[in-house]
């Protein structure tokens, strides 16, 4: 089912949202333990919600998500449901108040089943840095049995909209953790230009590249849930002050004249074969569907990484001083003041949370700055004036969202920068601010889930939806991951 | 204008001052939060979750406070700039609840401008101000309200300020005071900031070196959050002679951080701040350029009050008072005003005496302030239209001003009730001279035999005898008739 | 550039994070590889760039100097760790 069948069904009566919660609590009972998708399950608060989805229902004032329970990644500040970002530090924090995103999806009468398990501060690609456990990937290889991750860092929202827990969920992405996920878990998942959705209440990793998005089953889904999540919020000052498009009308769009470039620089020496054919499927499909195919150059792009590990740890090598256990959270105590604080930062955060703040803490130090992060900032200019350039002449780019389908437990992790190169191919549209979104569009040879991305202008998520809905149609993808609600696994 | 050296044993050493004024900006609202920047408060009320630093809040800027800097800037005669930026100053400390401070450092709204200065000779000396800019107040950490633990309170974090930096011109304790003196009146004339320096809303961190006369700069020393004009002067005087015992006993004076200890009059080096130096200073992601239209910027300037310095110019041209009563009068912006309202259409010369003297002196004894003031202008300038109408004379001016000091009653009606009204009946004035002249037939004589100086005793002795209330000039003339 | 363990040892005490010994060379493993790998930007020319600072290519909006937050104290002090009275508490300070 998705949000749109799940809507129109509501609306006909023929399902009740307290019925439709309740199915989804269940599930959650049954395998939440195994996935770990759900930091912190709120059956009780999400079945109220689903009452007054009911009543609002009845009375008439219903809209497209009234009713529809969700995941919320456990990043969203959510008022009175404790928000963990999945750190240790913050195991004990409730927040007085709620973001803006989650309050304009209450607003919209959406139901939260809870907050979802992600990495620690949104930091890592394979929901592995969890203070609260490994999140699982419903998705088996053909004939394993082997525990895959459902990458990062919006895992559990992803695991839990695969493994039909939630009929959508929230994500963020800083540098891929919106798009990677959904094209581990063949689920659908837009980051929006930087600017559409509010950051208010949305705990900080990096300031400059965080976005809210939308990881759901279609890309119709997900321009519904985006509907609702957008739009100017003067408590931001990063928030754009412009106008929210009718999105779903606009995945209806199609793109026939539509210019899609073909960034040459993604064709990388390593890339798997079976991931350039996918790639040339996806061209394929845009082109059967009257898109005009162009090659176009990103020269700065293999720069992205190396730009990204250096602002983005800097950035949260800041936000996350305010972590001190002098206000909320976690304290361990200590001999004076600065012994208190370097205890409680070293028993609350995680190993690769430390890491990324010590590395923020010395490109930012004095000395290093010039060097590393000024420097990355300039680059980080370059990469946004190749966007520009090619958006010159085209109306949306079409590439891979992964180098790989998703991996085993326990691969990748021998060295940091092994397990970044997962977001090669989602930190430029980061870096240069852009509206990008992965679609499902094939299987791996193992049976696994593989995506493709679309970047689209500043503030044109219209194209993006519209090209990717072309792929979604294209694609026909139908497959079902192993481990789901209904089937015993 | 002589320079000021100190003497060493080895020569003589100048002194080298450079003042970084932290001012509190006067705002409804904090700089990035809605919560109350008011002064007090009970413990964390003035607080929003910004403030606290909490998870997922962010920064919005005040337009007051910009407008504020904005101000202050066009008072300091300064560089406005269009475009500026703000930065994250990385520290910890629990009075800073973000683990940054949201400042400007490589692009501050406010360039380079400048002050004059008054010494006590008179001169004016121009100091260069390098920058403002704008940045977040820090919370107040207090060690003496529990046994065992330090308690934090975050009313003031977040509350704007503008940081002042001056070009390392002060050459002398002095001209330290008069800068520190000076900008205080700046704000306070642009009401940008209210210049306390007891609640804390005005400090100063005092940057000091010393060298040989004609030598480059040596390493200065930073003596942090000086909080009165005093204390800057006697920390400057005190640094100094301690940086000139370093040197000349063959030490080097380290660059550092100091306190000023008022009860020991010395400075002391802040170790507990030793390894926070690497404050890593980045581009706030949180906020966006602040850019400001020059339409706005002028409009900001038209309507800025009259500044000190030109108040003080038009007082001398306007009123033809001297330059020295026109900086007293114009030290602060509601003595100017007090002034301009008794002085306008009256005799302007004797209003000035009239303010700097026995008003002033009245203020002082009673502790009172221009504001709490039991005479107003409005009743001093009626006490002046009493003396150059002649309803009453100069002396008993005085003795009714006091009364109006004591009682807060108005000129005339202390006047009547008291019949103080100046006697021009020039009957009985000669009535009260030949009386005089009677009882003191011996001076008449000694008068008379070229003793001129007598003169003045007659007068005095018939003022006397009419109770201080004779017209003195019709005095003058009776007594100058009578004797011939 | 390279990290040495002193090196480690001063951005984790700037950083506030205690580590011990262990961590330490483990921590100069990790870090070195990288900033081994973000060295590449060296091969980048970048003269006469300006750097991008953040997201959004707009000015800043100003908001109206009026008091619409804050006389929450018991909010604000709801998830301390620990508090006397209406103030946040922590070790001692001695200056």
């Amino acid at each position: 089912m998705t949000i749109a069948e799940a809507g129109a069904a509501l609306a006909a009566k023929k399902i009740s949202a307290v019925e439709l919660t309740a199915a989804h609590n269940a599930a959650i009972a049954v395998l939440n333990p195994r996935l770990n998708a759900y930091i912190t399950a709120t059956p009780e608060l999400a079945l109220t919600q689903a009452q007054a989805a009911d009543a609002r229902i009845a009375a008439g004032g219903a809209g497209a998500l009234t009713g529809i329970p969700l995941a919320i990644k456990d990043l969203f500040c959510t008022a009175g449901s404790r928000t963990t970002a999945a750190s240790n530090i913050l195991r004990p924090f409730v927040p007085p108040y709620e973001s803006t995103v989650t309050q304009q999806l209450l607003d919209a009468g959406a139901v939260f089943l809870g907050k979802a398990n992600l990495d620690e501060f949104a930091m890592g690609s394979a929901n592995i840095t969890s203070a609260y456990g490994t999140v699982e990937n419903p998705w088996k290889r053909n004939g394993s049995d082997a525990k895959l991750v459902p990458g990062g860092s919006s895992g559990g929202s992803a695991a839990a909209v695969a493994a039909r827990l939630a009929l959508g969920a929230t994500g963020t992405d800083t540098g891929g953790s919106i798009r990677q996920p959904a094209s581990f878990t063949g689920l659908a998942g837009i980051k929006p230009t930087y600017g559409r959705c509010s950051r208010y209440g949305i705990i900080a990793f990096s300031s400059s590249l965080d976005q809210a998005g939308p990881i759901a089953r279609t890309v119709e889904d997900c321009a519904i849930l985006l509907q609702a999540m957008a739009g100017f919020d003067a408590k931001d000052s990063t928030s754009a002050e412009r106008a929210v498009p009718d999105f779903r009308a606009a995945v209806k769009g199609g793109v026939k004249g539509k210019k899609i470039g073909i960034p040459a620089e993604y064709r990388t020496d390593g890339m798997s074969p079976e991931i350039l054919r996918l790639w040339e499927q996806g061209v394929a499909w845009l082109k059967a569907e009257g898109a005009e195919i162009r090659e176009i150059s990103l020269p700065h792009t293999k720069y992205g990484l190396p730009v990204y590990y250096i602002v983005a740890p800097a950035e949260a090598s800041s936000n996350l001083a305010r972590y001190d256990g002098v206000r909320f959270g976690a304290r361990v105590d200590g001999e004076d003041l600065i012994d208190m604080y370097e205890r409680t930062r070293a028993a609350g955060f995680g190993a690769e949370v430390k890491r990324r703040i010590m590395i923020g803490t010395y490109v930012l130090s004095a000395g290093y700055y010039d060097a590393y992060y000024l420097k990355a900032q300039k680059v980080r200019a370059l990469i946004l004036r190749d966007f520009q350039t090619a958006f010159a002449d085209v109306d949306a780019i079409l590439t891979p969202t992964a180098p790989s389908a998703a991996f085993g437990l326990g691969e990748k992790m021998g060295d940091p920068v092994t397990m970044y190169l997962n977001d090669v191919f989602t930190v430029p549209a980061s870096l240069a601010g852009v509206p990008a979104m992965s679609v499902p569009a094939g299987l791996s040879a193992e049976g696994l889930p593989l995506g493709l991305q679309v970047i689209g202008k500043h503030f044109d998520e219209e194209t993006v939806l519209s090209v990717s809905a072309a792929l979604e149609r294209a694609a026909g993808f139908s497959a079902l991951p192993t481990i789901r609600a209904g089937v015993s696994a | 204008m002589s320079s000021y050296v100190l003497e060493g044993n080895t020569g003589t050493w100048e002194i080298v001052v450079g003042l970084e004024v932290h001012a509190q900006v006067v705002s409804q609202a904090k700089l990035f939060s809605g919560a109350s920047a008011e002064y007090g408060g009970a413990p964390n009320a003035h607080v929003s979750f910004v403030d606290a630093g909490f998870p997922g809040m962010l920064p919005v800027i005040n337009r007051e406070c910009v407008a504020q800097a904005v101000r202050t800037g066009l008072g300091l005669q300064a560089q406005i700039n269009l475009v500026s930026r703000f930065d994250r100053k990385n520290y910890f400390y629990a009075d800073l609840p973000n683990g940054y401070q949201i400042s400007q450092f490589a692009h501050p709204v406010v360039g380079t401008g400048i002050v004059e200065i008054e010494l006590q000779d008179g001169t004016i000396k121009k100091i260069g101000i390098t920058r403002l800019h704008l940045e977040q107040d820090a919370g107040k950490s207090m060690h003496d309200q529990h046994a065992s633990k330090s308690v934090i309170d975050l009313n003031r974090a977040g509350v704007g300020l503008m940081e002042i930096v001056s070009e390392p011109d002060i050459r002398s304790p002095e001209e330290a005071g008069a800068y520190l003196r000076k900008i205080r009146q700046i704000v306070r004339y642009l009401g940008t900031c209210d210049g306390n320096m007891e609640e804390g809303s005005m400090r100063a961190d005092v940057n000091v070196s010393v060298r040989k006369p004609g030598e480059a700069f040596r390493t200065r020393c930073e003596i942090k959050n000086v909080n009165s004009v005093r204390f800057v002067m006697h920390a400057v005087e005190a640094e100094a002679q301690r940086q000139i015992a370093v040197w000349e006993s063959g030490g080097v004076v380290e660059q550092e951080t100091r306190l000023y200890d008022p009860a020991k009059g010395e400075t002391r080096s802040m170790r507990s701040k030793e390894d926070a130096h690497d404050y890593r200073y980045f581009p706030e992601p949180d906020l966006l350029p602040l850019v400001l239209e020059q339409e706005w910027v002028d409009s900001l300037k038209a309507a800025l009050p009259e500044l000190p310095d030109d108040k003080r110019r038009r007082f001398c041209e306007q009123y033809g008072i001297t330059f020295y009563d026109a900086g007293v009068l114009t030290a602060e912006q509601t003595t100017a005003d007090f002034y301009e309202s008794v002085a306008k259409g009256r005799d302007a010369k004797l209003a000035a005496n009239w303010i700097s003297g026995d008003f002033f002196a009245a203020l002082n004894r009673t502790g009172k302030t221009i504001e709490t003031s039991p005479v107003s202008a409005l009743a001093l300038g009626q006490l002046l239209d009493l003396i150059s109408d002649q309803t009453i004379n100069g002396r008993i001016a005085k003795d009714v001003f006091e009364e109006m000091v004591e009682t807060g009653a108005s000129p005339s009606a202390i006047v009547e009730a008291k019949g103080l009204r100046q006697v021009t009946d020039t009957g009985a004035i000669d009535q009260a001279v030949t009386a005089v002249l009677a009882a003191n037939q011996d001076k008449v004589a000694e008068y008379k035999s070229g003793k001129d100086k007598l003169f003045g005793f007659f007068v005095g002795q018939v003022m006397k005898a009419m109770a201080g209330k004779g017209n003195p000039a019709l005095v003058n003339e009776a007594v100058k008739k009578q004797l011939g | 550039m390279s990290l040495d363990t002193a090196t480690v040892r001063r951005i984790a005490k700037l950083a506030r994070i205690r580590v011990d010994d262990a961590e330490v060379a483990t921590l100069q493993t990790e870090l070195n590889s990288i900033l081994g790998y973000v060295e590449q930007l060296n091969e980048v020319n970048v003269d006469g760039v300006e750097p991008l600072t953040g997201g959004a290519q707009m000015a800043m909006r100003l908001r109206e100097d009026v008091r619409t937050d804050g006389e929450i104290a018991e909010k604000i002090l709801a998830n301390a760790p620990d508090r006397v009275d209406h103030f946040f508490a922590v070790p001692k300070v001695v200056e």
